[in-house]
């Protein structure tokens, strides 16, 4: 890229609403909820300002909120919502309804726990239980992927091949509300990156009627999911080739999963969202002291990236899955148990630990993230879930 | 008035071949409102229910104008979001036509699940005309009492036992409630009464704004009668004043059909095996409330006529 | 079309995407084998009033230039609604209903 960069210091609700204001959806229907209000708060200034064409449906829940923006997709529009946590519980329904119809709704999510208790702070259990929704689901380190993965999601589900909808989620309060600088791009070249919607059908082209939503018995509804299931397939694909674009366009590039010195590593840790970025500080420390430590950060869960997990982590001894939820008593967590099912096709299977941390919003520390590094260094793990962070 | 023969010069939006059982009322109801609509484009919303589920078993589908089902509580959100969406695309230029928008839901989908959900959308005063086919009990699931069930009526989770004689609750009155939102128009209306129904429906469809009709509709499943007296046992319904048919313009009340003599209610519940036991010596007393709450609620109207039209 | 009932059922590859059902396609699904009872029109008696059509739920009725012109009997279901609302002339129905011929 030639321009200057345009570096804005935004908080993870800024850059996304920022991405939002600059995609220019043709309608928005959203309810506030804690950490994620800001983003439709911002985005109705927006439509108050004029500075973007939306119209803006201040729905008196989530899941009328999901419903509107599915109904609006159906007519024909490009719809976007923003939520959290409770709110996203209650449009579960619906993101399973959104996806079978194969409406590419994109959701800016900022993950939080799961009542009860009541608590507002990060933790990943609100989009693991929409897990096989048939939403994908993507995972952002920072304010910059958040931005970056709101604009590429657009083009992501409008695919032709894939037509699904997408989360696209930050960590509560540690992103949604951190001050970061980010490159912002100019408005033209994201709207030229995201062209406009086109459906193939939709309902405000009354001159072409056609029915959807129809009730498919015995005879339909498995085929029908199979395509569906084929679809989440095919967005491997696509995700791959958009971030290659993006990344040839803007600069950086977006993939499946990254990898943060897996190439020699003996111990590795799998993780998702924030927690990213503070095992890569801890890498590098250890790394100073000669230990051979690396990371595979998920970016997208759904669909999973089973074929590069299985490459990236091919020849590592040990790897530790951190799941920011938890299974309850699921063999291992869930992120865990999808990780070592898809290593378990290897010759040389790695040493496979879960870890689980951060519910609630607990903290996650350098030193937490260290002793999980020389736990897999020594070789001494559990075979069940290890809660970090957890006072006995 | 609406004259027969230029509506039937219309295109008939809801073809035969779907699934509701012989004689169901909803099916009446959903032809008339197309019939009545089917002079400009339509676009339409179903909540789950009876109607949803007879009409659209894929791959056939009896709807001949776009038609939409997503869920059972959000018909009105989803009808919402519709509508949004035209507005942003004609804005746009996608769409340059005029179209109306039309959201059916039972009494389930409208009086109790999909409840906040319309009153979301008519506070938010969406240009929709929402259309409750109100067949007084869950009858897609099996005939389960809703607030829609009137006091002493059977439905299988109010059922007539030793103990309990029915649904021993009065119904919500989901008219008046609509009414407090202060949306342009609401009305009932009711099977067996046609003209009244598409003359409703042409004239909430003309308005600029949220509007909604609430239109009783027999079930000769759940009501138990002869499926050939659909429209008689709606037009009893109106004679008793058990179901009034009226509108209320802009906080303006209108009676439209007023009997000229208000039969007894045991008139009514006599051909319905859901009232069954209340023909019964011992129950007479329910009978005399129903007759009662019938009699104040028509009262009620009555003078809110008068005294919304002074 | 008609066809689509005896139609081999697609495979997931070739079945349409659940995102699309062609409007009235129901059609050519037949009810009429619901009845047990027919309506027969004695257009004799008839005044064409349409009210048998206006309250049909099936749109079973058929009108051609805006008369009564019989029954679609693939889709009537035989409910007798449009008998009972008949006013007919003189008292006398246009439409009653008769046993099916099993
Ligand atoms: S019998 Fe019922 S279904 Fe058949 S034409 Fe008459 S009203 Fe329609
Ligand atoms: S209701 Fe009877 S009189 Fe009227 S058009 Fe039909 S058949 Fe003729």
């Amino acid at each position: 890229m030639s321009e200057k960069k345009n570096l804005k210091a935004k908080t993870g609700n800024e850059a996304m609403a920022e991405a939002m204001r600059q995609i220019n959806p043709d309608v928005v229907a959203a309810y506030p909820i804690t950490p994620a209000t800001e983003i439709v708060q911002i985005f109705s200034q927006f439509v108050a300002d004029g500075v973007v064409n939306t119209e803006f449906v201040a729905v008196e829940s989530e899941h009328s909120a999901l419903s509107a923006c599915i109904g609006a997709s159906a007519a024909g529009a490009r719809a976007m919502t923003g939520t959290s946590s409770q709110g996203l519980a209650l449009m579960y329904e619906m993101m399973y309804i959104a996806a079978g119809l194969r409406l590419p709704i994109v959701i800016a999510e900022v993950n939080r726990a799961l009542s009860a208790p009541i608590n507002i702070h990060g933790d990943q259990s609100d989009t693991m239980g929409a897990r096989d929704s048939g939403f994908l689901q993507i995972y952002c380190e920072n304010s910059q992927e958040a931005y970056d993965s709101m604009i590429q999601a657009v083009r992501i589900c409008e695919h032709p091949d894939v037509l699904l909808p997408a989360t696209v989620s930050t960590d509560g309060f540690i992103i949604s509300h951190c001050m970061e600088a980010i490159e912002l791009l100019p408005d033209e070249k994201v709207k030229e990156f995201v062209g406009t919607y086109k459906p193939k059908n939709w309902l405000l082209d009354v001159d072409h009627p056609f029915t959807l939503g129809a009730i498919d018995l015995q005879d339909y509804y498995f085929e029908h999911k199979r395509q569906e299931i084929e679809a989440m397939r095919k967005a491997t694909k696509v995700i791959k080739e958009i971030g290659k674009e993006f990344g040839q366009k803007f600069g950086r590039s977006y993939d499946m999963i990254e990898t943060y010195k897996l190439e020699d590593a003996e111990a590795a840790i799998v993780v998702l969202g924030s927690t990213a970025g503070t095992a890569k500080v801890v890498i590098e420390e250890m790394r100073k002291q000669g230990k051979k430590v690396g990371m595979l950060k998920l970016r997208v869960f759904r669909p999973f990236p089973f074929d590069d997990i299985r490459e990236a982590l091919k020849d590592v001894k040990i790897v530790g899955v951190m799941d920011r939820h938890d299974g309850y008593n699921g063999y291992v967590a869930p992120v865990c148990s999808e990780v070592r099912s898809c290593l378990y096709e290897l010759d040389k299977k790695p040493k496979i630990a879960s870890y689980v941390y951060g519910l609630g919003g607990r903290d996650i520390t350098l030193e937490m993230i260290t002793e999980i590094y020389e736990e897999l260094l020594s070789g001494k793990t559990d075979n069940n879930a290890k809660y970090i962070g957890v006072r006995e | 008035m609406v004259n027969l023969k230029e509506l039937s010069k219309r295109p008939e939006l809801l073809s035969g071949g779907h699934r509701l059982c012989s004689g169901c009322g909803a099916g009446i109801i959903a032809r008339q409102v197309m019939m009545a609509a089917a002079d400009r484009p339509v676009v339409v919303a179903n909540a789950t229910g009876c109607l949803e589920v007879s009409t659209t078993i894929y791959p056939f589908s009896a709807w001949k104008a776009p038609w939409f089902h997503s869920a059972f509580e959000n018909a009105a959100a989803s009808c919402s979001g519709i509508e949004a969406a035209y507005k942003a695309l004609k804005r746009t230029g996608k769409v340059n036509k005029d179209i109306r928008f039309i959201t059916f839901g039972g009494d389930g989908g409208t009086y109790d699940i999909g409840f906040q959900s319309l009153s979301g959308a008519m506070e938010r005063r969406h240009r929709m005309l929402y259309v409750c086919y109100n067949n007084e009990a869950y009858m897609n699931t099996g005939i389960q009492r809703s607030s829609a069930t009137p006091l002493g009526a059977y439905a299988s989770t109010s059922p007539v036992g030793k103990v309990k004689k029915g649904k021993e609750q009065i119904k919500k009155d989901l008219t008046k409630v609509m009414v407090a939102h202060n949306i342009p128009y609401v009305a009932q209306s009711a099977v067996g009464y046609w003209n009244d129904l598409i003359t409703k429906t042409q004239k909430a469809l003309d308005i600029d704004g949220p509007t909604f009709i609430n239109v009783l509709q027999p079930c000769r499943l759940g009501w138990g009668y002869n499926p050939a007296d659909t429209a008689v046992i709606g037009r009893m319904a109106v004679e008793t004043c058990f179901w009034p048919i009226y509108e209320v313009v802009d906080g303006k009340y209108k009676i439209n059909v007023k009997p000229k003599e208000k039969k007894p209610i045991e008139e009514y519940l006599k051909p319905q095996s859901r009232f069954k036991h209340l023909l019964r010596p011992e129950n007479a007393g329910i009978v005399a409330e129903i007759q009662k709450n019938i009699d104040e609620n028509w009262a009620w109207l009555l003078m809110m006529e008068e005294c919304t039209n002074r | 079309m008609a066809d689509i009932k005896i139609e081999k059922k697609k495979g997931w590859k070739d079945l349409p995407a659940c995102d699309y059902l062609e409007a009235g396609s129901a059609a050519a699904f037949e009810t009429g084998d619901w009845r047990s009872e027919r309506p027969v029109w004695i257009p004799e008696n008839c005044i064409q009033c349409l009210f048998c059509w206006v309250y049909c739920p099936d749109s079973a009725v058929v009108v051609k230039d805006s008369l009564m012109a019989g029954f679609n009997y693939k889709h009537c279901k035989g409910c007798g609604i449009c008998a009972v609302e008949c006013p007919g002339k003189k008292g006398k129905k246009a439409i009653v209903m008769e046993a099916e011929k099993k």
